[in-house]
């Protein structure tokens, strides 16, 4: 999973540390010695958290394993009934990978919109105080987007926004069917209002850093508004906001409680947006405390194990279409 | 001064630790649904015994049953009476099942206006088996010639946890649907064999689908139902009437059924007129011979506590109590714990 340093997230450049660096008395090298082990062992105690949880992922998981094999990738079933118990992660992939995207097709356009207001339209006064309220919004906690969720989303969705979809769309299988309750479009929608403060602070980061010089130079060629955004800013910064969409991605695929409790929770595949769906993180919320044969405890582990083999997957092609998009034009901003 | 304070403290501590260290400990583990009157219990006895302490981890049937197979507790608590095959992995030699109290699942609803619904084993089969799927189905119509039923979706709301309460309620659907019983049959959890439905973790969660979900119908515990207010639908029992659930239901449930000597069975659609047909008991498990003697006297004293004083703090907790003729048969039972 890339991290925040990993992302071509650009930052100011930095003189080389030689410049710093400081010959002087055996004290200073011994609180330098004194600090790279401590930096050291914080680098090392990271490491080993995550081989730690893989390990003990894949240990958790071998019943598992040794019962269903890979078939467990392709199976649908779900059953802990003790006379037929079989286990199957199938449609959780798919409930985790189509929210996800669908998050990320609502929430990086907006993100980025907001970006660009926020850094070369929005009058200076109204700036800090709305990068305040975005900021507030990656504060609320995620069982409370779920709460409002149910509460108001839901019901708003179903009432009012898929009626309209229906008619204008309806001949689409994304928008067939009846929507009632939990939907896959409702726990898409939750988690994309959930990962908007996230993208939309990195793109204003990466916009802030694209240089005044492509601006004004795009100016000085007579270009409008929307030309010298679309050229200058955008497409130099296109790199930068991809990652940004990536680092989105990965919280949207490890989003829990808010899409647990509004998309319906039944483990099926079906094409329409509306109808119920169920996630890999999901499941382990809803069935982990409860679950008491060796077996299930076993396959929820390797549904971890699954979560974590899909977001790494998703980060790599992402990574991949970030390079495919790379042109010569676009530097590492 | 100080020094007195300081000595003054350090006796203190002493003491407590001490005190704590006389306390004999028991542990449970099992059972949610009865761990209110559980914890009750346990604290009650504590008070009049404060030379026994007993613990009680409220983790579910399942990790009870496992728990008390591999000894790893004295008293292990369970919603579902133990399978043959359960028993035959206990380690400890026979387990024996003691009733305690009793609950039932209601049917709960949001239909406009929440008119007092009645239904059938067919209309309720047919509902769970995603085959009536309107309001205004005819059976529906029939069974309720009074509501207003509108002609809007049926929304089913299940469980996503493995629950007793789940148990309880395909246990039904299994009694009074032979299609139910091959197709998906009782389960803590069907998982992908609910033939429809969104499911909901926990009671809240059920709960909550219900009441946000138009035209929604599930089934949750008797004493959520009740203390959320809650609509639920009158059920058509055994003997042909409609009942609804309450604690006197219930218990005229467990008086109507059949009841074998190692309290092993199920009041699902329990005979007599005013029986209510989804009720199950909760029971805590123990070993009849208890290695430790000091332990074993004392959960035969708890044990005889509860059937006495216990019983009584049921109703207000909104447990349905053991009739009498029960208890005495439990309390002979008692007595062949051996230490």
């Amino acid at each position: 999973m890339p991290t925040l340093t990993d992302l071509p997230i650009s930052t100011t450049p930095v003189a080389s540390h030689d410049q710093y660096a400081i010959v002087n008395s055996s004290t200073s090298r011994f609180g330098d010695r004194l600090f790279y082990s401590i930096c050291l062992l914080s680098a090392i105690t990271v490491a080993l958290l995550f081989l730690l949880v893989i390990g003990v992922q894949i240990h958790g998981s071998k019943l598992s394993f040794a019962a269903f094999g890979w078939k467990f990738l392709t199976s649908s079933q779900w059953d802990p009934s003790s006379d037929t118990e079989s286990y199957g992660a199938l449609p959780f992939i798919y409930g985790t990978v189509v929210s996800s995207l669908l998050a990320l097709f609502i929430a990086v356009p907006l993100s980025v919109g907001t970006a660009v207001f926020l850094t070369d339209l929005a009058p200076l006064k109204i700036r800090q105080p709305l990068v305040s309220v975005i900021e507030m919004l990656a504060a609320v906690p995620s069982v409370i987007w779920g709460l409002w969720g149910i509460f108001v989303m839901v019901p708003w969705l179903n009432g009012n926004l898929v009626p309209i979809l229906k008619k204008t769309l309806g001949f689409l299988p994304i928008f067939s069917g009846p929507c009632i309750g939990g939907s896959m479009l409702a726990g898409g929608l939750i988690v994309a209002i959930m990962i908007l403060p996230i993208v939309t602070s990195v793109s204003r980061e990466i916009l802030r850093s694209v240089p005044d010089l492509q601006r004004e130079a795009a100016y000085g060629l007579g270009a409008t508004r929307w030309e010298v955004t679309r050229i200058a800013v955008l497409s130099y910064a296109r790199r930068g906001l991809m990652g940004a969409a990536v680092l989105g991605l990965g919280r949207a695929v490890g989003e829990t409680m808010a899409v647990t409790m509004v998309i319906g929770n039944v483990a099926q595949i079906k094409p329409s947006l509306f109808a119920s769906g169920y996630t890999l993180a999901s499941v382990i919320a809803n069935v982990f405390a409860e679950a008491s044969s060796d077996l299930e405890i076993s396959a929820l582990f390797e549904i971890g194990l699954v979560l974590m083999g899909v977001t790494i997957i998703i980060n790599i092609m992402a990574l991949l279409l970030i390079r495919a998009f790379e042109t010569p034009g676009s530097r590492r901003a | 001064m100080k020094k007195l304070l300081l000595t003054g403290l350090l006796g203190l501590i002493s003491l407590a630790s001490a005190s704590a260290a006389d306390a004999l400990l028991i542990n449970g583990e099992g059972a949610t649904f009865p761990a209110p009157i559980y914890q009750k219990w346990f604290s009650d006895y504590n008070k009049a015994n404060p030379s026994i302490q007993i613990n009680y981890n409220a983790d579910g049937s399942g990790a009870g049953i496992a728990a008390i197979n591999n000894e790893t507790v004295t008293i292990g608590a369970s919603d579902a009476p133990m399978t043959d095959a359960d028993l035959a992995k206990a380690k400890g030699g026979k387990i024996l099942h003691f009733p305690t109290v009793a609950g039932a699942d209601v049917l709960a609803y949001n239909v406009p206006g929440n008119p007092q619904l009645k239904l059938d084993a067919d209309s309720v089969a047919g509902i769970f088996l995603g085959k009536i799927t309107k309001w205004n189905d005819p059976a529906l119509v029939a069974l309720n010639p009074d509501a207003k039923l509108p002609d809007a979706d049926i929304v089913v709301g299940h469980r996503t946890d493995a629950s007793g309460t789940t148990f309880v309620f395909t246990d039904y659907l299994s009694h009074i649907s032979s299609e139910w019983k091959t197709k998906v049959g009782a389960s803590k959890d069907p998982g992908t064999k609910w033939p429809t439905g969104q499911g909901g973790k926990g009671n809240d969660g059920v709960a909550g689908l219900i009441k946000n979900t138009p035209g929604a119908i599930g089934y949750v515990e008797l004493t959520y139902a009740v203390q959320n207010k809650m609509p639920f639908a009158d059920l058509k029992n055994a003997d042909g009437n409609f009942v609804t659930a309450s604690l006197d239901s219930v218990s005229e449930a467990l008086n109507g059924a059949k009841i074998p000597d190692d309290f092993r069975f199920s009041m699902i659609n329990a005979p007599g007129a005013k029986s209510y047909p989804i009720a199950s008991c909760t029971w805590l498990l123990v070993y009849q011979q208890q290695k430790d003697a000091a332990k074993g006297k004392a959960l035969v004293d708890f044990l005889k506590w509860a059937y006495g004083p216990g019983e009584d703090e049921a109703k207000d907790l909104d447990y349905a109590r053991l009739p009498s003729s029960l208890v005495d048969r439990v309390t002979k039972a008692i007595d062949t714990i051996k230490y």
